[in-house]
C-alpha cells in the first residue's frame, strides 16, 4: 500500500464495481417495467400493474444506490486520474456532459413522477413515463460506454501542441465502431441481471406458495427476457466484441486465453491455470482448434501469442484476466442453457409446477452480477498498461499530488461508507419482497 | 468561446445552489421547524419529487466544467481532494436520510436518518460555502498548474493556506445562513399553517444575521484579493451587483415580514445568484487564481479545451438544457402547489 498507483486503481476498482451493482439492475429492470405496464395498459388487467408497481418500489431503492455511488465515478476523474483527465478531457468530456444534459436531466425528471406520480396521471402518461426512464437510464449507459469505447480504442482525436488529446471529430467519437458493439453488449448484460432478478424473486414466491398469480408473471416475463438477452449476449454481440479486441489488442485476446505461443489451429483452453512465470497452462481442458475457428471462423488460422509481444506491454494481470474472461463466458453459457430449458418447460405449460427449475431460477440470482462484473474486469483488465490504448500508460494517468496515504484514508472511508449502504439495500429489498407486490406504494 | 463556456459554468453552477440551496435548506431547518412525524413528512414531500433533480444540476454543471476546462477540473479536483470526497460522502448520507427515512415507521429508524438528513445538510451548506471561499482566495499552485491543499495549516491566509482558514470559515458560514432562509422560505410557500408560519420565521429571525455576513464577507474579501476590483473598475456595470445584493436582500425580509412568501423566496434566489455572479465578475478571466505566484494561476485560456471540442459543445449544450427546461417545467407545473398528506403522490 505504498505505492501510490495501486491505491488509485484499487480505489477506482472498488467504487466503480460497487456502483455498477446498481445500474446493472436499473438498466435490466427499466425495459421489463415497460413491458409489465404495456401488458396492464394493453390487456386491462391490474395485477401486471400491481407487479410494475412492485418492480418500481425495487427500482427505486436501487436507483438511489446508483446514484450516490455513481457521483464518486464522476468526481474521481478529476480527484484520483487528475493526469489522465488534462490528457483526455478534451475529448472525453463530450460524453461525459453529454451524459449529464441528456441522460440525467431525463432521468431523474421522470423518475420522480413515475414513482410518486400514477395517481396524478392518465393510464397512458405514466406508461410515457416508464418509457423515459427506461430511455433515461440506456442513455446514461451509452455515454459511459462510447467514454470507456474511447479509452479502449480512441477515435476522432488530434495531439495538441501540450501532448493533450482533442476533440477533431464529434461523430468520429459517438459512432465509435467499438462502442457500439460493447454498448450492445453490455446492455444485453444488464438485461440478463434484470430477467434474473425479476425471475428469481418469482421463484421465491412460487416456491414458497405464496403470492402465486405476481410469482408467475414475474417468471414468465423474467425467463422470456433472459432467454433473449442470453442469447443476444454470445451471439452477435459477445461475438462481434471479441472480434474487436482481436483486431485492435491481439495481445489482450492473448492474455485473454493465456495463449502464451503464437499458433496457426490455437486450441480453446476451457479450464485451467496460467502459470505465467513458466509460460504454460496447468491442467488444461483444451478443444483443439477451437480459438482459431472462433476468432477467425478458419481451423487453421493463426492467433497471436503473448510471445509475439514484449513483455512490458502485457496486460498486467494476466492470471486475474483469464480467470475473468473465462468466469464471464462460462456463465454466460450456463446462462443460455438455464433459460432455453426454462422457456422450453414454459411453452409446455409445466414451468411453474417444476421446482427443481423454479430453485434453479431462485439460487441463479447472484450468478449474472458476478457475470457482469467479470466481464467489467475483462475490458479493464485487458486494457493494461493502457489506461488509453496505445497513447497513455496508466501509470502516468493518476494524480501525482495526491499521496498514497491520502488515497488510502479515502478508500477505507468508501469501504466502511459502502458496507453500510449494501447491508441498507439488502434490508430494504428483502422488505419490499416480503410485503410483497399487493402492498400499497410507499410514499413520503 | 472561452468566455462563452465560462458564463454557460457559471449559470449552471448558479443555477444548482438556487434549486438545490433550497432543498438543503429545508434539510437545514429540518429538525427546527418540524416537530411531529407529520410536518417532518410535509417538508420531505415538499422537496421529495425534485430535489433529485436539483441535484442533477451538480452532475450536469461538474460534467460541463470537465468538458469545458479539463485542466481546472484535473487540478481543482485532486487539490481539494480530502474535501471533495467528505462532499460525496455527505452527499451519499443526505440522499439515503431522504429516500429511506419514510420506508419503515419506526421512530427510532425516523430519528435516526431525520438527524442525518438535518446534519448532512448543514455541513454541506458550509462545505460548499467554504469551497467557493477557497476558489476566490486562491489555492497554492505550482508551476505545473497542480497543488494539494491540506484540511488546515494554521488558519491564515496566506500563500500556502488549508482548505480552512479564517476566510474560508467565514464563507462557509455565509453559504449556512443563505440557505438557511432561502430553505426556510421555500418550505413556507410549500406549506401550510404552523410549519409554514415558523418557516417564515426562521427567515426573518436569520436576516440581520445575513445582512452582517453578507457586508462582511465582501469586505473580507477585498482584504485579501484586492485585485477582486480590477473588474469592477474597468467595467462599471459590475457594480450593479452589489446594488442588486443588497436590494433583493431588503425585499426580502420586507416580503418575509408581510407573508409574501412567494416574492421572498424569488428575492433570496436573486440574492444567491447575485452573489454567485458577482464573485464570477471578479474573477474572470481567472478560474481559480493563484496564492502563491498569480502567474500560476489557472484561467480559461489556459485550461480550456480544444475549439473544434467547445464549438461542437454549444450545439449539443443547447440542445440538452432546452430539453431539460422542458423536463423541470414540466415537473414543477405536476407538483405545484401546496403539499397535504392524504392521499397519495405529493
Amino acid at each position: 500500500m505504498e505505492s501510490a498507483l495501486l491505491v488509485h486503481r484499487l480505489h477506482f476498482a472498488f467504487t466503480v464495481i460497487f456502483h455498477y451493482l446498481f445500474p446493472q439492475l436499473t438498466m435490466g429492470l427499466a425495459p421489463l417495467i415497460v413491458v409489465l405496464k404495456t401488458l396492464g395498459l394493453r390487456r386491462n388487467d391490474e395485477r401486471y400493474n400491481q407487479a410494475a408497481r412492485f418492480w418500481a418500489r425495487i427500482f427505486g431503492i436501487n436507483f438511489v444506490l446508483g446514484v450516490v455511488t455513481g457521483i464518486p465515478m464522476e468526481f474521481q476523474f478529476g480527484t484520483n486520474w487528475s493526469h489522465f483527465s488534462r490528457f483526455a478531457g478534451g475529448v472525453i468530456g463530450q460524453t461525459l456532459a453529454m451524459e449529464g444534459m441528456f441522460a440525467f436531466f431525463l432521468e431523474s425528471a421522470f423518475l420522480g413522477l413515475f414513482l410518486y406520480g400514477e395517481k396524478r396521471l392518465s393510464p397512458k402518461a405514466h406508461w410515457w413515463s416508464a418509457v423515459a426512464v427506461f430511455l433515461g437510464s440506456w442513455l446514461s449507459g451509452f455515454f459511459i460506454i462510447a467514454t470507456d469505447a474511447w479509452m479502449q480504442h480512441p477515435v476522432g482525436y488530434v495531439r495538441a501542441a501540450d501532448g493533450s488529446a482533442q476533440l477533431s471529430s464529434f461523430w468520429a467519437l459517438v459512432l465509435n465502431p467499438w462502442a457500439w458493439w460493447q454498448y450492445a453488449h453490455n446492455m444485453s448484460g444488464a438485461g440478463i441481471t434484470g430477467a434474473f432478478v425479476m425471475a428469481s424473486v418469482g421463484a421465491f414466491y412460487l416456491l414458497g406458495r405464496k403470492h402465486l398469480e405476481h410469482g408467475r408473471i414475474f417468471v414468465k416475463v423474467g425467463v422470456v427476457a433472459g432467454c433473449v438477452f442470453s442469447i443476444v449476449q454470445l451471439f452477435p454481440t459477445g461475438d462481434r466484441q471479441g472480434k474487436m479486441v482481436a483486431l485492435n489488442q491481439p495481445v489482450t485476446l492473448a492474455a485473454m486465453e493465456a495463449l502464451f505461443t503464437g499458433q496457426p489451429g490455437a486450441p480453446l483452453v476451457l479450464i485451467g491455470q496460467p502459470n505465467v512465470t513458466e509460460r504454460k497452462i496447468d491442467n488444461p481442458v483444451l478443444v483443439p482448434k477451437m480459438l482459431s475457428f472462433l476468432t477467425y471462423r478458419r481451423w487453421g488460422a493463426h492467433v497471436h501469442g503473448l510471445d509475439e509481444f514484449p513483455q512490458e506491454l502485457w496486460p498486467g494481470t494476466i492470471p486475474l484476466l483469464y480467470y475473468s474472461y473465462h468466469i464471464m463466458v462460462g456463465l454466460g453459457t450456463i446462462f443460455i442453457a438455464i433459460m432455453v430449458v426454462a422457456v422450453f418447460l414454459l411453452w409446455r405449460g409445466k414451468l411453474f409446477d417444476a421446482r427443481w427449475m423454479l430453485w434453479v431460477l431462485l439460487l441463479s440470482l447472484p450468478f449474472p452480477y458476478i457475470a457482469n462484473t467479470a466481464g467489467w474486469m475483462t475490458a479493464e483488465l485487458g486494457r493494461q498498461p493502457w489506461l488509453v490504448y496505445g497513447l497513455m500508460l496508466t501509470a502516468d494517468g493518476y494524480s501525482k499530488t495526491v499521496s498514497a496515504g491520502n488515497g488510502l484514508f479515502t478508500l477505507l472511508g468508501f469501504m466502511g461508507m459502502y458496507t453500510a449502504l449494501s447491508i441498507l439495500f439488502l434490508f430494504l429489498v428483502r422488505r419490499e419482497i416480503e410485503h410483497g407486490p399487493a402492498a400499497e406504494t410507499v410514499a413520503h | 468561446m472561452e468566455t462563452l463556456w465560462f458564463i454557460i459554468v457559471a449559470v449552471m453552477l448558479t443555477a444548482y445552489v438556487v434549486l438545490d440551496g433550497f432543498d438543503l435548506g429545508a434539510g437545514v431547518i429540518y429538525l427546527f421547524v418540524a416537530r411531529s412525524d407529520t410536518e417532518r413528512r410535509m417538508v420531505l414531500r415538499s422537496i421529495g419529487p425534485v430535489w433529485d433533480g436539483n441535484e442533477v444540476w451538480l452532475l450536469a454543471a461538474g460534467g460541463t466544467l470537465y468538458f469545458a476546462f479539463p485542466q481546472l477540473y484535473a487540478s481543482s479536483f485532486s487539490g481539494f481532494y480530502l474535501p471533495l470526497m467528505m462532499v460525496l460522502w455527505l452527499l451519499m448520507l443526505r440522499a439515503i436520510g431522504i429516500e429511506f427515512r419514510t420506508h419503515i415507521d419506526d421512530p427510532v429508524w425516523q430519528g435516526f436518518f431525520d438527524v442525518v438528513f438535518c446534519v448532512s445538510s448543514a455541513l454541506l451548506a458550509i462545505f460548499f460555502g467554504a469551497a467557493l471561499g477557497n476558489v476566490v482566495r486562491g489555492v497554492p499552485l505550482g508551476p505545473d498548474g497542480y497543488f494539494f491543499e491540506p484540511l488546515w495549516t494554521n488558519f491564515r491566509v496566506g500563500p500556502h493556506p488549508g482548505i480552512l482558514d479564517w476566510y474560508t470559515v467565514m464563507a462557509g458560514v455565509v453559504a449556512l445562513v443563505t440557505l438557511t432562509a432561502h430553505g426556510a422560505l421555500y418550505v413556507a410557500i410549500k406549506t401550510e399553517g404552523d410549519l409554514s408560519q415558523r418557516s417564515r420565521r426562521i427567515a426573518v429571525m436569520v436576516w440581520p444575521l445575513q445582512l452582517l455576513l453578507t457586508c462582511v464577507s465582501l469586505l473580507a474579501t477585498y482584504y485579501i484579493q484586492p485585485q477582486v476590483m480590477n473588474n469592477y473598475k474597468a467595467h462599471s456595470v459590475g457594480l450593479l451587483v452589489p446594488v442588486v445584493v443588497l436590494g433583493s436582500l431588503a425585499v426580502m425580509i420586507w416580503a418575509a415580514t408581510k407573508s409574501k412568501e412567494k416574492l421572498a423566496f424569488a428575492a433570496s434566489s436573486l440574492y444567491i445568484a447575485a452573489m454567485l455572479v458577482g464573485a464570477a465578475f471578479a474573477l474572470y478571466p481567472v478560474l481559480l487564481p493563484a496564492s502563491t505566484d498569480l502567474s500560476y494561476s489557472l484561467t480559461i485560456y489556459n485550461s480550456a479545451a480544444g475549439h473544434h471540442g467547445l464549438a461542437v459543445g454549444i450545439v449539443w449544450w443547447i440542445l440538452g438544457m432546452l430539453l431539460a427546461l422542458g423536463y423541470f417545467l414540466f415537473i414543477y407545473r405536476m407538483f405545484r402547489g401546496k403539499v397535504r398528506l392524504e392521499g397519495q403522490g405529493y
